[in-house]
């Protein structure tokens, strides 16, 4: 038998091998840099690595070669490495977008200044809470620098997801992308069991709904005969006998990502899992978890399962709406900062899914309207920089007892410190989706597109959705600035320039896609549909 | 294109004063600052008035660019005679609402509300500009921030919670709106190339069907806002928490978004649905007049009391829209202006007087007039003018509407004027319990012991209210300058309308009438 050689398309793939690269050199750091100079090798590493990485997808993203179809653009990319990875438009985008905020998430990695000169990560994870070794590694100052390498292979494997052209291949990526979170999450230097708690349902909800994925896998090869979407997408055309394999392998598959992006009814760990973990692993994983998972979704119901959106955009249709519904009423009820804002991230899983169910065929678009890909890229852009500043502000707000995440301790900081809790403020208003900032302009896509595809009950729940999210977001408003400081109010504290600059970068990228929105937007549109 | 965009500098003015306002020092500089910035408005609002040609058809002194080119969104501005008379409205009360609530608050506190008053001051002066559907949306939803901040910033204990309620009935409406919004765009992306302009959005064919659709949104965003039975709940528990000067600013700027997007959007853009939704809209209209009049009659809180004159007065303008006539819509359009006058007048004196007495219930007052008779006096002038006394301006505003309401259905006039009556019991009752009858014992030992309590308007307050009262008188015998503006604007309107304008009057005659 004749063995030839894959070819690889180093030339597309190389910011995503860079940010492996970086990773894997990361891990060698641990076993021989001094335990003192780590902290400076590993986060500059990070932070150089990720940079490359991004101006590399920059570069990549204005070479591909274009499609056309009757002189009009209509996709640029090219299938590689044999057929398992597309490197397209929208995956360029993606990965820039979880380049740019797994950036911020180095940034408030390494942030030093708010635990007195260590970092939020525990000095030694293996130590047990309350025992003589932990308190002897936090008495020495020891850090865990291990996160930086493990947010790599995260980034790795969020850049590796929503690029993925086979099931196996998404599978594998999945899992790269998970494994380290799992491990990230339980890595709190306070609240430890808490942390470790998190870490550990994480894990085992994820892995079971990885269980589930798999099986669709398997289930969905059995009807294609073949893991590549094209071939998936063929058969979908072509095949009538083996419905029912169909229905179920889509299905199991929709649940193993469902699980990852937080929608209901599998968003049971959403709240534990972003109260438990380190603040700064909150405001990385909400933010890139879900933009490269949403990535990998799309390209999942639209190229491999786009012949039959008729069987799967019901389904979705009464997940969006119940996630939307479900998202927005707990999280009134919700007393802990971190959790409501959990919860908040469930609804805007739903506001997304309004997004990626508005799919609808080329022919029935008008000639200049934004497509549902468009809408749904542009919403994770406009999503990621308030998810990430809002966690970030959250890890600003302390007490004696370390972060102050519970809502009567943050009563009337507004009165002391008028711009930090303006900037929440203001974050939350874009989260609710007032004019004026990125999520207004997000949230009118979203709802667009469903509109467009006729799909008016789901907009409905939206909109009345977003009028109760308005409440829990504009009561913090209130707590923050019109309730009297009481004794138990938590302080601001100074963080380094590391958080400030993330937070101020974040804010203005709001501020900036509500105001100007057209070039993310055209970036958004130019990305072209998925090839196949 | 290329004259000077006016229009941009008017609501560029004072939102960098609003800014300048924030990074001002804390304490008399800032207030200054607030007031040369809307006083440079009131003068930009002149300059618009000079330019603009009354007799021009359409928008004017336009300005036009693309600003969002996927969802067909310009940044387009235009002026016609309804958004000239309420830009100017808006620029003459910010002024004299500054000074009004000069000291409101403590020096080092009163920062915010100068900047957030004059940030609301620039998002509705962009609302009554914008001729984009997205542009007015946009900023529409963007006047309630400013305006949250007002009324739970400052303000009485419950001021917290009247804010969220506010907020959440305003929100509601314009997330209703937003559908409809998105409506249009779904609408005018089949038809070619999407945009809101609105004079695209105009030409688009829009099914009978989907305009109703669209038409129920915007109308019940207008309905949130004006407000309108039964969705003005928020109303009476916003003015009764916030501070006088910050009620004017809702009641006679903001909430007149309502009833200008009812001409403008509703009656502009989904002239059919419009007309099939009339007789419904009429039957609130009128609950709101006859219920407001009689929630206001049942009050002892003043500032509860006049916010829900407004409900009624709300009901007015709203029947005036919706019986289609050029009479009905002058008079719509001159209430808007001479309701903001007498409320505002009314307001400011309420709060004066509160200021004094530190109570806003009318049952603990009484007697006042002998001891307050400037206070007494002016008040009662600008009851008498929200009374509907001929001579006054709101009168003119009134006949109008409610020749219009007979026109339409003899029983809808029968129904609308009984308001006139309620209305003279309302303010004349409240007049009474407030400045007349026996002098209480406690208010007369605090007369001898002489203090602030008992002390007439000083001269800041009185100088805040001459223009006011001079407004009230002028337009009452005078109202031509007014009709001569929004005239045009409402004969294009029913013109595009084409809902059978019957019993046509020239509206000058009307206005002669009414100066007689």
């Amino acid at each position: 038998m004749d063995f030839t050689k894959p070819t690889i398309e180093y030339a597309q793939l190389w910011p995503m091998l860079v940010v492996f690269g970086v990773a894997c050199v990361g891990v060698l750091v641990e076993g021989f840099v001094p335990r003192e100079r780590r902290y400076v090798t590993q986060a500059g590493l990070a932070v150089a690595g990720l940079v490359v990485a991004l101006a590399g997808s920059i570069y990549v993203g204005m070479d591909l070669s274009k499609l056309k179809s009757g002189g009009d653009v209509v996709a640029r990319g090219k299938i590689a490495v044999e057929g398992t990875l597309a490197v397209d438009g929208p995956s360029i985008f993606v990965w820039s977008l979880v380049l740019v905020f797994a950036i911020a998430g180095v940034l408030l990695f390494a942030e030093r200044r708010l635990e007195a000169g260590v970092s939020a990560f525990a000095g030694q994870a293996a130590a047990l809470p309350g025992t003589e070794a932990e308190r002897d590694a936090s008495t020495r100052g020891l850090d865990h620098t291990e996160v930086y390498p493990l947010l790599m292979f995260a980034v790795g494997g969020m850049m590796l997801f929503p690029t993925a052209n086979d099931l196996l291949t998404m599978f594998v990526a999945l899992e790269v992308l998970s494994l380290p979170l799992y491990l990230l999450c339980g890595l709190a230097r306070r609240r430890r069991l808490l942390s470790q708690e998190a870490a550990l349902k994480y894990f085992l909800l994820g892995a079971f709904s990885s269980a589930f994925f798999l099986y669709g896998v398997a289930l969905t090869y059995g009807f294609a005969g073949s893991m590549e979407f094209t071939d998936i997408n063929e058969a979908v055309h072509n095949d009538t006998s083996n419905h029912v394999l169909l229905l179920i392998g889509m299905g199991m598959l929709a649940v193993g990502l469902l699980f990852k992006v937080g929608a209901v009814p599998f968003h049971a760990w959403t709240p534990d899992v972003y109260q438990g973990a380190p603040t700064a692993v909150t405001a990385f994983m909400a933010a890139c978890t879900k933009i490269a998972a949403f990535g990998a979704m799309l390209r999942l119901f639209y190229v491999a399962f786009g012949a039959d959106r008729w069987d799967w955009q019901p389904m979705l249709w009464i997940i969006a709406i119940i996630t939307m519904l479900v998202g927005s009423i707990l999280a009134v009820v919700q007393t802990d900062m971190k959790r409501m804002l959990a919860y908040s991230s469930v609804a805007h899983t739903g506001f997304l899914l309004t997004g990626l169910l508005g799919v609808q065929a080329a022919s029935a678009l008008g000639p200049d309207e934004i497509t549902s890909l468009q809408a749904v890229l542009f919403y994770l852009a406009t999503y990621g920089p308030a998810v990430v500043a809002t966690f970030a502000i959250v890890t600003l707000v302390r007490d004696a007892g370390g972060e102050a995440t519970a809502f009567s301790k943050w009563a009337g900081i507004g009165r002391r410190s008028p711009w930090v809790a303006g900037a929440f403020g203001f974050l939350l208003l874009s989260m609710a989706g007032i004019p004026l900032t990125g999520g207004f302009v997000g949230k009118w896509a979203v709802f667009e597109v469903a509109f467009a595809a006729g799909a008016w009950p789901v907009v409905v729940v939206a909109i009345i959705a977003s009028v109760i999210s308005v409440f829990f977001y504009v009561r913090v408003i209130r707590l923050m600035f019109f309730a009297e400081l009481t004794a138990e109010s938590a302080a601001v504290t100074r963080p380094s320039l590391l958080t400030s600059v993330t937070i101020a970068v974040c804010v203005l990228l709001t501020l900036l896609l509500g105001v100007v929105p057209g070039p993310v937007l055209d970036l958004a549109g130019n990305a072209g549909s998925f090839i196949r | 294109m290329d004259s000077f965009p006016w229009l941009t500098v008017l609501w560029a003015v004072p939102l960098a004063g609003a800014l300048v306002t924030t990074f001002a020092p804390k304490g008399l500089l800032a207030k200054q600052v607030a007031l040369v910035a809307s006083l440079l408005t009131l003068a930009v609002g002149v300059v618009l008035a000079t330019q603009f040609d009354k007799d021009g058809s359409g928008f004017q002194l336009e300005e036009t660019h693309t600003w969002i080119k996927a969802f067909g969104v310009h940044y387009a501005l235009g002026l016609d005679g309804l958004g000239l008379l309420l830009v100017l409205l808006t620029v003459v009360l910010v002024p004299i609402v500054l000074l009004a609530g000069w000291n409101d608050s403590p020096l080092d506190e009163c920062k915010p509300w100068f900047a957030w008053a004059l940030a609301l001051e620039a998002l509705s002066l962009a609302v009554f500009v914008a001729t984009d559907v997205f542009l007015f949306y946009v900023v529409f939803e963007a006047t309630l921030i400013p305006a949250y901040f007002l009324i739970g910033g400052f303000g009485r204990s419950r001021r917290g919670a009247a804010a969220l309620k506010f907020l959440m009935f305003q929100l509601g409406g314009g997330l209703v709106l937003l559908g409809s919004v998105i409506g249009l765009y779904v609408v005018s992306a089949q038809q070619g190339s999407p945009s809101y302009l609105f004079g695209d959005v105009q030409d688009l064919d829009i099914s009978t069907n989907a305009g109703r659709w669209l038409f129920a949104g915007f109308f019940i965003a207008f309905a949130v806002k004006a407000p309108l039975f039964p969705l003005h709940t928020w109303l009476a528990d916003t003015t009764e928490q916030a501070t006088p000067p910050t009620s004017v600013l809702l009641v006679c700027v903001l909430d007149k978004i309502g009833t200008f997007g009812m001409l403008r959007f509703c009656l502009g853009l989904f002239p059919e649905a419009s007309d099939w939704a009339t007789p419904v809209v009429v039957v609130l209209a009128l609950i709101s007049i006859v219920y407001g009049a009689f929630l206001a009659i049942a009050q002892d809180d003043i500032l509860r009391l006049i916010g829900l004159t407004s409900l009624s007065h709300f009901g007015f303008i709203t029947l005036g829209i919706f019986v289609f006539t050029t009479e009905g819509a002058n008079g719509s359009i001159l209430y808007m202006v001479n309701h903001g006058i007498a409320t505002a007048a009314l307001f400011l004196i309420a709060g004066f007087l509160i200021k004094r007495r530190g109570t806003t219930l009318m049952s603990q007052m009484g007697g006042l007039e002998k001891v307050q008779p400037v206070i007494a006096g002016l008040f009662l002038v600008a009851a008498l003018a929200t009374a509907g006394l001929p001579g006054l301006s709101q009168f003119v505003s009134e006949i109008l509407v409610l020749i219009s309401a007979f026109d339409y259905r003899w029983y809808v006039g029968a129904i609308a004027v009984t308001a006139i009556v309620l209305a003279a019991i309302y303010m004349l009752w409240a007049y009474q319990k407030m400045f007349t009858g026996p002098n209480p014992d406690s208010l007369q030992v605090e007369v001898e012991a002489g203090g602030d309590g008992v002390a007439d308007l000083g001269r800041r307050e009185i100088g805040v209210l001459v223009p006011l009262m001079l407004a009230l008188v002028l337009f009452g015998f005078y109202p031509g300058p007014l009709l001569d503006v929004s005239n045009p604007f409402s004969e294009e309107l029913l013109q595009h309308t084409g809902v059978n304008d019957d019993g046509p009057q020239v509206p000058a005659e009307a206005s002669s009438e009414g100066g007689q």
